[in-house]
């Protein structure tokens, strides 16, 4: 904890709370406002749980991206897996996805139902649950970003060559550069930066970013999750707008390396292969999302049970996607504090711990007056 | 008894129940009123102002760094008793048995039961024990009931809270359900999770001399600190603030979050008390809780504010403040 405790650091916040607030008048001297989008849900919860938006001047906003993977999950993914359980088998998967809504219902209500649902904090407990139970049919519900699936598949590695023949994944995993990628294409979109997430840069590398910066012209600044790490990333940020040029600032270099983990990335190439898949909210983007390879296919839900995920229904009203896409605030979706809160969440930005909306609601972080 | 397991003939009210009660039950508790198994306790209270509470204990697992379901069953009721201003006096338990519950495991959770009541000072008056099918309970649920004797002096409640009082805790936050998830995901270690299952009523007849100006005592099980705070300042007129950098957590509890991802102010403790407090007293409570084991670790966390009305705000550990909320959804399922 000792080595934590340095990087939060009451003093040196604030001595980045002058340093931002002086950059952020130089900024606005030079008649710009900065939208800066924090990608990953960890800087999201960061973010509130440390009232990082207290810090900022008036010129820079920071916005929250689709790096949540729950919230970034389909419902017809929920609706499948609604659909494995009521088959009678066991589904293993992260807490936060035992909320999410699916078109109809959710997997916490399909356990009351009777569904034999496993939350667990790591993929091994899928493991473990297949060799106790011989007799059943285990499925892990197998969503995240690049830092996730080098766990699952290693988890599937040791099932693989162990031989376990009742285990498969419900895949829903997702890559950050070709969502990124996305949003810059969208033209009602104007992110001047982003704060790129730790963990996902210490599998890919800070250097996924260059296009971004390069090409496009977007600052990015590779930040730990740590506040004083958000706040150098923040500055940093800042410092490239008033310079006038876009690069790829790696200010997490204890951890992110350029080329990232290769040992990560060829367990990943080794099982997974690029598809086109939807995200919530999003839609569909290209080559977006890795599915398992044919030669592994025993391993795949979908094909071993005979299903087929559907798109889902998602709830009219509910604004997820326009927040994903930081297109509005939580505040500005009218469903907000009223009809959707954590006890009740219509949209997956509610469900999670690392939601836009769930971290608003929670901490409203920005919202108290001193 | 001859058995390893508890059967489900263990229930049936014929030999073996009586065999379950004359063996297990009555060298522990029997020295009271249980000893002649009656139908109702028959009690003695110095007092005519009594407090009543019950509980449910239904913690996974069974045993776990620091304690098990027997002594925290115990203390949960000793420390509600104690929080309301009330001296432990008797208690009662209900044992719901799984058939096939191995029965040292059964002996280990009635001698914690009764290190636990006799530490604490109070009586298991009466109690009963069910057996059910393999299946339909966790091993083991307990039940709990306790009666109290209210301490002279002690005049508690929401509505005495005023801002410029203090907040309290007497110790750290969150190690209980640190150490019930430690022990579920098999994190072991120097550094690991220990529940502070322990009990509170020393912490709370030692300060009694200062009752005059102690407004309010929680303890924060369920839930944690979060939704204990909130449950005070919801719908008044004042908030209350405390500051991140004050909060004591035990090293382990805090590494454990923050691989895990808790929000320890969520956690469950289950020998921690809350206190709101006149500012005047605030000192000479600590003086005291610090002299007593419990207490070590006591520490002012915040006050009562006049404005922010309604909420809990939090004073980050960088200096930003925030909303701190209650808990949704399941944190840990069955802590306690």
């Amino acid at each position: 904890m000792n080595y934590i405790d340095g990087f939060r650091n009451q003093d040196a916040a604030a001595r980045y709370r002058v340093t931002l607030a002086q950059l952020g008048q130089e900024w606005a001297d030079q008649g710009g406002r900065a939208c800066f989008m924090e990608v990953c849900g960890s800087h999201t919860m960061a973010i509130a749980r440390f009232a990082i938006r207290d810090f900022l001047p008036p010129s820079v906003t920071l916005v929250s991206g689709p790096g949540c993977p729950v919230c970034v999950t389909d419902p017809g993914y929920i609706d499948a897996a609604i659909e494995l359980a009521m088959q009678g088998k066991i589904i293993v998967t992260f807490g936060d996805m035992m909320r999410v809504p699916g078109s109809r219902s959710t997997l916490a209500k399909s356990r009351a139902a009777g569904g034999w649902i496993e939350s667990c904090y790591s993929p091994v407990t899928a493991l473990e649950l297949a060799r106790a139970h011989p007799d059943r049919e285990i499925v892990f519900l197998a969503i995240g970003f690049e830092t996730t699936m080098a766990p699952v598949l290693a988890m599937l590695d040791t099932a693989r060559r162990a031989a376990i023949p009742n285990l498969t994944l419900l895949t829903a995993f997702k890559l950050v550069p070709p969502v990124l990628a996305a949003l810059i294409a969208d033209p009602e979109l104007k992110i001047d930066g982003f704060l790129c997430p730790a963990h996902v840069s210490a599998v890919i590398g800070a250097h996924a970013y260059r296009p971004f910066a390069d090409t496009h012209g977007v600052a990015c600044v590779v930040a730990g999750f740590e506040p004083l790490d958000i706040l150098h990333g923040v500055e940093g940020l800042l410092r490239q707008k008033i310079a006038g040029h876009a690069t790829v600032d790696n200010q997490y270099s204890r951890v992110v390396r350029p080329e990232g983990n290769r040992i990560a990335q060829r367990l990943v190439d080794h099982y997974l292969m690029p598809a086109d898949v939807s995200w919530r909210g999003l839609g569909v983007i290209p080559a977006s999302g890795l599915v398992l390879r044919p030669e592994f296919a025993r391993f795949d839900a979908e094909s071993r049970h005979g299903l087929t995920v559907q798109p889902g229904r998602l709830n009219p009203h509910c604004l997820c996607g326009e927040v994903l896409k930081g297109k509005i605030r939580p505040v500005h979706c009218s469903l907000f504090g009223v009809a959707c809160h954590p006890e009740h969440p219509l949209g997956p930005c509610m469900v999670s711990s690392e939601g836009s909306c769930g971290a608003e609601y929670r901490f409203a972080s920005g919202g108290v007056t001193r | 008894m001859n058995h390893d397991q508890i059967l489900l003939a263990h229930g049936g009210g014929g030999r073996l129940s009586h065999a379950l009660i004359t063996d297990e039950i009555l060298p522990r508790f029997g020295s009271g009123p249980l000893a002649s198994l009656p139908d109702a306790a028959a009690l003695e209270l110095d007092s005519t102002r009594i407090r009543f509470t019950t509980d449910g204990f239904v913690v996974q697992p069974l045993e776990f760094p620091g304690g098990n379901i027997g002594d925290l069953a115990v203390h949960g009721t000793v420390n509600d008793l104690a929080v309301s201003g009330a001296r432990p006096r008797w208690l009662s338990l209900g044992l719901i048995l799984e058939e096939g519950l191995s029965l040292s495991l059964l002996r280990r959770v009635l001698d914690s039961i009764q290190r636990a009541a006799h530490d604490c000072g109070v009586i298991v008056a009466t109690g009963d024990t069910k057996v059910v099918r393999r299946g339909q309970c966790d091993g083991l649920y307990i039940t709990s009931s306790g009666i109290g004797e209210a301490l002279p002096g002690f005049d508690l409640g929401l509505d005495r809270i005023r801002p410029g009082d203090r907040v309290l805790v007497s110790g750290p936050l969150g190690d209980h359900g640190a150490a019930i998830l430690a022990a579920r995901e098999g994190i072991q270690g120097f550094h690991a999770p220990v529940s502070d299952s322990r009990p509170v009523h020393r912490l709370v007849e030692g300060v009694s001399s200062l009752a005059a100006g102690i407004r309010f005592m929680r303890d924060p099980t369920r839930g944690g600190l979060a939704t204990v705070l909130n449950e005070m300042t919801t719908g008044r007129d004042f908030g209350i603030l405390i500051r991140a950098r004050e909060l004591p957590f035990s090293p382990g509890t805090a590494a454990l979050a923050e691989m895990m991802g808790l929000d320890l102010l969520h956690v469950a403790s289950e020998g921690c008390l809350v206190m709101i407090c006149a500012a005047e007293v605030a000192e000479s409570i600590l003086a005291v809780w610090r002299t007593v084991p419990e207490g070590q670790k006591a520490q002012a966390i915040g006050v009562v504010t006049p404005n922010q009305a309604g909420r809990v705000i939090l004073e980050s550990a960088i200096g930003g403040l925030r909303v701190v909320d209650v808990p949704s959804g399941e944190l840990l399922p069955r802590i306690c």
